[in-house]
């Protein structure tokens, strides 16, 4: 790591976002190769706080995302590290043929931070949800995903993104987050899950906004039901940590996901190829959101009505605690 | 650079060996974008044998001039260009498009050397220019960035919102140039979708443009001396060229967009491509 570190007590007046912005401007007081790039979103992506600071290394395209990310790649094609900001949603589709061929198929180090990602701009409605994003990305060869919990890990996401060649997209909230970790320093690393609580009877492995509320069901689980809860920050999608998904098969028979996208492509689908090609299966449940167009409300009520809440979680593993992975030649109460 | 008569006739010369190992690789290679290949052809020849400042011996040299050849799909003429110049074995054309050869028809960064981007999906290349362009300015380098785009690719809207960012940002060390060969896919550019008047659209986007003959090295020559002196906008080259330039029954026909050629057509290609460079030779 870069060796910056963060606290919350120094950063609890800022949005997930904004300590995306402040990282990127510590970054760049080092790092002179970094340049920033935006499309008319400066401010709502906090990218605009580099801008600010290094007038000269940013460039705002005016809403033309297409024309960004192509840019991003000819400055990172001549040593350059672009930091490319837009929403999650213009990020992963309406740029994603530069993303895709300028950026991802030439390997470039283009670092992309999507903002506003799932149901988090929730009034906004399905125009700029983006419950999609991971999934599309993760197909990108050479493109690692990460979705970080808060913005502590942001915070290192940023760091470490910077720290690793090739691109990297970045997938965080609008506005502020529950705060899960209180400094930067609990030995995150891409790829690598975090395990914040042990439990053998089930795992929830969940990743952005969702593992703040997978922590507070494993206090209500534990102290109510007496089930013991393994959570597990699943930051990275890609490459996604198989060793810690395989150790939770393992250890508890029973794992559930929990994302703020749709059930289709993203952290639930990862963990469930790993299960599936491992040939070691379990009882499993994906939480998020159907496959449905989302309604619009407070994120906090979405992520209620869609039950990748807290009582949501809550909800979800008891019942799954009532079905038992079978291992019998049985298919009639299968198929 | 006023270009002489004896440096014409060995850019003709140049051209016209070109023009036919075009022909050769759309062989070997089974078919192939012959006709937007040979309409820029010369395009390629004055670029590569006059303007660019590159060493094929160490394709990533930092200070080169950068070339992105926006309109991908014309590799097929552009290998042949890249194998002259030394970047790689002529050999390997033979294998142009075969499998699991490093030439494809769209060529790739990452496997041939001497190509700055890969390019394919249209669009493209002018906003990687003027990333190359502005890291130029950032890092104090005095390389240019040359973009070679198609006329039917000014369709995609991301060419308007490049444009649009080369006039804001004054991007002056990058010369645009667009092969206005007038035949796309499907038909002639005006019947498939309207780009007239072309060069008013560039000009509304802040570009200063240059109208010139893309078989004219004297005109192309003339073009590109202004557009690197110009640093008040930058600048779009119009190049009017022939689609199938050089072989009398591909000339001006949108049809000749992808193609293949049996040993028949083959010897028409080089009997219709001696003639031509005849007729060129004297008129210089």
């Amino acid at each position: 790591m870069g060796g910056m570190t963060y606290t919350m007590i120094e950063t609890s007046s800022l949005s997930t976002a904004e300590l995306y912005g402040q990282v990127l401007c510590d970054l760049a007081e080092i790092h002179p190769d970094i340049v920033g790039l935006s499309a008319d979103l400066a401010k709502s992506t906090k990218i605009g706080m580099f801008g600010d600071k290094y007038p000269h290394r940013f460039f705002n395209v005016g809403i033309a995302e297409q024309n960004m990310f192509g840019i991003a790649a000819g400055m990172a094609k001549s040593g350059l590290v672009p930091f490319a900001s837009t929403f999650a949603i213009f990020t992963s589709m309406r740029g994603l043929d530069q993303v895709h061929t300028d950026i991802c198929y030439q390997n470039l180090n283009v670092k992309m931070i999507g903002t506003h990602a799932g149901l988090s701009f929730g009034q906004a409605g399905s125009t700029h949800h983006c419950t999609e994003d991971i999934s599309i990305m993760r197909t990108m060869a050479n493109c690692k995903v990460i979705v970080p919990a808060d913005g502590m890990e942001t915070a290192n996401a940023v760091q470490a993104a910077y720290e690793t060649p090739g691109p990297v997209y970045i997938r965080i909230n609008r506005g502020f987050d529950q705060r899960l970790y209180p400094n930067t320093g609990y030995g995150f690393e891409i790829g690598k899950a975090v395990e914040l609580t042990e439990g053998t009877d089930v795992t929830v492995i969940a990743c952005g906004s969702c593992v703040f509320q997978a922590v507070e069901a494993a206090k209500i689980l534990d102290s109510v039901d007496g089930i013991k809860v393994m959570v597990l920050d699943m930051h990275t999608i890609k490459p996604i940590d198989r060793e810690a998904v395989l150790k939770a098969v393992h250890e508890t028979r029973r794992i559930i996901t929990v994302e703020d996208h749709s059930i289709i492509g993203g952290l639930g689908s990862a963990v469930a190829e790993v299960m599936a090609e491992s040939g070691k299966a379990c009882a499993f449940m994906r939480l998020g959101i159907p496959d449905i167009f989302s309604i619009i409300g407070l994120h906090e009520d979405l992520m209620a009505h869609y039950k990748i809440d807290t009582n949501g979680i809550v909800e979800n593993v008891r019942s799954l605690m009532g079905r038992d992975f079978e291992a019998d030649e049985n298919w009639d109460d299968e198929v | 650079m006023v270009i002489n008569n004896q440096e014409l006739l060995l850019l003709e010369d140049k051209a016209h060996e070109l023009r036919n190992l075009c022909v050769d690789t759309v062989m070997w290679a089974g078919a192939g974008h012959i006709g937007g290949a040979l309409s820029s052809m010369d395009i390629f020849t004055i670029l590569y044998y006059k303007y660019l400042k590159i060493d094929p011996k160490r394709p990533d040299w930092p200070d080169r001039d950068r070339f992105i050849l926006s309109k991908g799909h014309v590799g097929v003429g552009y290998a042949p260009v890249l194998a002259d110049k030394g970047y790689f074995d002529k050999e390997l054309l033979k294998e142009y498009n075969h499998t699991g050869s490093s030439l494809g028809m769209h060529l790739d960064s990452a496997k041939v050397p001497g190509v700055d981007a890969s390019t394919g999906s249209l669009g493209h290349g002018l906003p990687m220019a003027i990333g190359m362009a502005l890291a130029a300015r950032l890092q104090n380098k005095q390389y240019t960035t040359y973009c070679l785009l198609g006329d039917g690719e000014c369709d995609e809207g991301s060419v308007w919102e490049a444009a649009m960012s080369a006039s804001h940002f004054n991007v002056t060390n990058l010369v645009t140039i667009i092969d206005r060969n007038k035949c796309m896919i499907d038909g002639p550019t005006e019947d498939v979708m309207k780009l007239e008047p072309f060069a008013d659209k560039w000009r509304a986007f802040g570009f200063i443009v240059k109208e010139v003959d893309g078989h004219s090295f004297t005109q192309l020559s003339e073009a590109i001396d202004y557009a690197l002196a110009e640093k008040s906008a930058p600048v779009a080259i119009i190049a009017n060229t022939v689609k199938g330039c050089g072989i009398d029954f591909m000339e001006g026909d949108y049809r000749w967009h992808y193609g293949g050629l049996d040993s028949e057509k083959i010897e028409q290609c080089r009997e219709s491509l001696g003639r031509y460079y005849e007729k060129r030779c004297k008129e210089v």
